[in-house]
């Protein structure tokens, strides 16, 4: 009986409650069917990491250099997409938008720079047809960029929205929220890429 | 321009194809014809197509699984026939190249078009209904959804007119499926079809289970989910966990054939074992995906219909729980062949076995729940009986196979195509018809005829056991699957009795489409006993899906409900329920939208295209879907309440038909 009457005084307040968790939820339990498609290719590229067919071996391949860089603006974008979430929630506008814009800039800079290794690659004869070591580096490494590429993607739509109607308001939040899980999550998957992929094939 | 579609993919050629197409086309027209006579067009567009609302998604999903069924159950019907006559100097009706491509998409549609649509439909009806929820978590996701999975299930079924479907069975082995033995678009077609409804299934998973995690009614602890729902959650668990594994796995296989790579190829360092043990990784996991929610199905009926609780339904739970885990880790036992080392197969062999304790705790509630019950035997109690036999028996076989020895010997044979019927007709099938049965008046206040689903029970069971015993003996005999023609005269006697057996089957799928057509009927004519008037159609329902109306209305429930333990509404039938100390509210409603089709149509493009190698076509498929996402996502105008007087009206018209019996008496 008590139960009743408190949840319904504040139904209203209860609906929205239930309109809002669960979208953060569910992205990130989305996410979670993510890392295993990337587990599912890490895993393969663990069973193939030595099937060059004759082919060129990682170690001859990569530059550790360029990968450096990458990790490293990759790591910042998260700090600076953390500056633009703290702008979010103190409803700055400018701030978040400035934010969002340095971010994206990282990440452009980041799959120009793995679009450059990879065009590189296959330059020298190395692309992914070359031998299941490179198919599975590629595919990848490449799921990883895509990911980013969609994120930035996201980044657009969200930077206009944030101009428009939407603001910044509840909805924007949970959005800006799930791209922020998504845009550390990537980020998390990025150390592992340079583990156990670049540093494990040079080392 | 068109890529490499040209007129000769067309098999005008193939009579058996010319007149499906002609067959179908006629039907397509007369429907079309009959929507556009009755000017039908706007009501199934506004009501249906671009629906959010879970209830008439479920019903589209089951639609979607019985059209699929008669599709898949015409191929296994040409499969016994061509069996029952190609025996020596006979090469039968079916050349090799067309019968490949017929066991492959039986098995394809039969698993992820038929099994995956009728298990989504009902999780998607009932699910909600259990929880006490007034939608999934994420309406129009369950949409999308939705429309992933009827483009794989369009896609597949375009592929027998337009050019062929993958001759390499229902799992798309390399290297048999990679382009340097498959150059046709038959494999392309399978690896889109797959494709794309798994990513809808993927979303499904994250669409239930966050339903389940979130929108419980206030006071449903975890121990109070009914076990329909239980299994609902460990399944989407189940798909969360292996579906992915499925995309990643079909993307590489595409990246082989479309970009040269080498994962799965014969050349160039590819591994072939590799990709039956993540697709197995998937595969097996899915089986349980198919037979969990059908375990749970079973739970509701044993209940209901011996009158008294579930028994055991804590063990049902934890049973379910270790089978999932356990589901997750006898991936190898498809292929002890593979030559893993006898280390590795004793594993996955003993894991295998262990299965079959969960299972088997559950066979025993549910014997203990009929056990000094009152049971009654309606229709959909009959399939829960025949379920336990033949259950059983494949549930033993499947330990017989288990034995990496005895499967050394019986891999690949026939005898493992009966096993795997055995449990899939006897436990998923037989699960889901009879949750059909279970849900139908609650879905549209109408029963369907009791004595045409025992009749189908009856020739479903019979038929069963003369379609697939003989395929058994066969099998220990040494015949192999996938045969399109034998020699030996051992076999011929057994195939025939099998071929009787489908079509003994056959007349259990009539009696099937008799029963909807009759309920049709009866809705027609407002047929007065068909109808379901109390909400309550079993008299002895349990859950909270039976405690409101049958039709449910749009948002479900007009309070939400307060539970206070297992089976609310069997205990407020016994204690009378509290009156409601809360006024109505206004209830807070997602509104239809047209992006779902939309997305669907763009997909389909994007699917169709690809499978033609037409670029552009692909491109704008691409587009075309990003921007209705983008769309979707800067709608602001996406919900609305439902006014206090429309629930109120509802209340009143549902409370007077409850009186309505009793004052008559």
């Amino acid at each position: 009986m008590s139960h009743d009457t408190t949840h319904a005084s504040p139904a209203h307040h209860e609906e929205h409650e239930h309109q809002e968790s669960p979208v953060v939820f569910g992205f990130w339990v989305y996410l979670m069917t993510d890392c295993i498609i990337f587990g599912t290719l890490f895993t393969v590229f663990a069973v193939l990491s030595h099937q060059f067919a004759g082919g060129p071996t990682g170690k001859e391949l990569f530059d550790l250099k360029n990968v450096e860089i990458e990790t490293a603006i990759l790591l910042f974008s998260s700090i600076t997409y953390g500056f633009a979430m703290l702008g979010a929630q103190a409803q700055k506008k400018a701030a978040t938008l400035g934010w969002l814009f340095i971010t994206f800039l990282l990440g452009c800079s980041f799959v120009f720079l793995e679009v450059n290794e990879f065009t590189d690659l296959i330059a020298h004869g190395a692309g992914p047809d070359r031998s299941a070591f490179l198919s599975a580096f590629f595919t990848l490494v490449g799921t990883h960029g895509l990911h980013v590429t969609c994120g930035l993607i996201w980044m657009v739509v969200a930077f206009i929205q944030i101009l428009g109607k939407q603001g910044l308001g509840s909805r924007m939040i949970s959005k800006l929220t799930c791209l922020s899980l998504f845009w550390h999550f990537l980020d998390v998957v990025w150390i592992c890429v340079f583990t156990f992929v670049y540093l494990g094939s040079v080392l | 321009m068109l890529g490499k579609l040209t007129l000769s993919a067309i098999p005008y050629d193939v009579p058996i194809l010319v007149g499906t197409f002609i067959g179908v086309a006629v039907i397509g027209l007369a429907v079309l014809a009959a929507i556009t006579y009755f000017r039908k067009w706007g009501y199934l567009w506004r009501e249906w197509l671009t629906t959010v609302d879970h209830k008439k998604l479920g019903v589209m999903y089951i639609v979607l699984a019985i059209v699929m069924l008669l599709r898949g159950f015409a191929d296994a019907v040409m499969m016994r026939t061509q069996l029952a006559l190609s025996y020596q100097g006979n090469p039968g009706y079916l050349p090799p190249h067309h019968y490949d491509q017929v066991f492959s998409a039986h098995g394809t549609i039969m698993i992820f078009f038929m099994a995956m649509a009728f298990m989504t439909g009902l999780f998607n009806f009932v699910v909600p209904l259990q929880v006490g929820a007034r939608d999934v978590a994420f309406p129009f996701l369950n949409s999308v959804s939705f429309y992933m999975t009827l483009v794989g299930a369009v896609l597949i079924n375009i592929s027998l007119f337009i050019g062929e479907f993958s001759n390499v069975g229902w799992l798309g082995y390399p290297p048999v499926s990679e382009l340097q033995f498959n150059p046709g678009v038959g494999v392309d077609y399978y690896i889109w079809a797959v494709q794309i409804s798994g990513i809808g299934t993927l979303l499904t998973g994250v669409n239930f289970f966050t339903t389940i995690v979130k929108m419980r009614a206030p006071g449903m602890k975890w121990m109070h989910l009914p076990v329909f729902t239980w299994t609902a959650f460990f399944t989407n668990i189940m798909i969360l966990t292996t579906f992915p594994i499925l995309t990643a796995t079909i993307s590489m296989l595409s990246l082989d054939r479309y970009l040269g790579m080498h994962f799965f190829t014969n050349d160039g360092g590819g591994n072939v074992m590799l990709y039956l043990n993540l697709i197995w990784a998937w595969g097996h996991p899915e089986v349980y995906i198919l037979i969990l929610p059908a375990f749970g199905v079973f739970s509701e009926i044993a209940a209901t219909f011996s009158g008294k609780s579930l028994f055991g339904y804590k063990t049902m739970v934890y049973a379910s729980g270790a089978i999932t885990v356990l589901g997750s880790i006898v991936w190898v036992h498809h292929f002890f062949t593979m030559g893993a080392g006898a280390d590795v197969n004793t594993f996955f062999g003993i894991m295998t076995m262990f299965i079959a304790v969960p299972t088997g705790v559950k066979i025993f509630n549910w014997l203990f729940t009929m056990y000094k019950g009152r049971v009654r035997f309606e229709g959909p109690m009959n399939w829960i009986v025949g379920f336990m036999i033949t259950f059983s028996i494949g549930g033993m076989t499947g330990v017989m196979l288990a034995m990496p020895a005895a499967d050394w010997v019986l891999h690949n044979s026939l005898f493992l195509v009966a096993h795997f019927h055995n449990v899939i007709i006897g436990g998923v099938f037989f699960g889901y018809i009879a949750g059909m049965n279970y849900w139908f008046p609650k879905v549209f206040g109408y029963k369907l005829r009791d004595s045409w689903g025992k009749w189908a029970f009856r020739f479903w069971f019979v038929g069963f056991y003369l379609s697939f015993i003989p395929l058994y003996i066969v099998g220990i005999e040494g015949m192999t699957r996938r045969l399109n023609h034998y020699d030996n005269p051992n076999w011929h006697p057994w195939l025939l009795v099998a071929c009787v057996g489908v079509f003994v089957l056959t007349l259990g799928v009539i009696c099937q489409v008799g029963q909807l057509v009759f309920a049709i009927v009866d809705a027609v004519n407002k047929k007065h006993d068909a109808q379901d008037l109390t909400g309550d159609n079993w008299g002895s329902g349990r859950t909270l899906e039976w405690s409101i109306p049958s039709p449910v209305p749009h948002y479900n429930f007009a309070r939400l409900p307060v539970i206070r333990g297992l089976d609310t509404f069997e205990t407020e039938k016994e204690l009378g329920r509290p009156e409601p100390v809360s006024e109505l509210q206004p209830i807070h409603m997602p509104k239809y939208s047209s992006l779902g089709p939309i997305l669907g149509f763009f997909t389909f493009l994007l699917g169709f295209a690809m499978v033609w190698h037409i670029w552009w076509l692909a491109i704008v498929g691409l587009v075309g879907a990003f921007i209705a996402v983008v769309v979707r996502s800067a709608d602001l105008d996406i919900d609305y309440y439902v006014p206090v007087e429309e629930i109120r009206a509802d209340e009143e018209a549902f409370a007077k038909r409850l009186n309505a019996p009793q004052a008559a008496e």
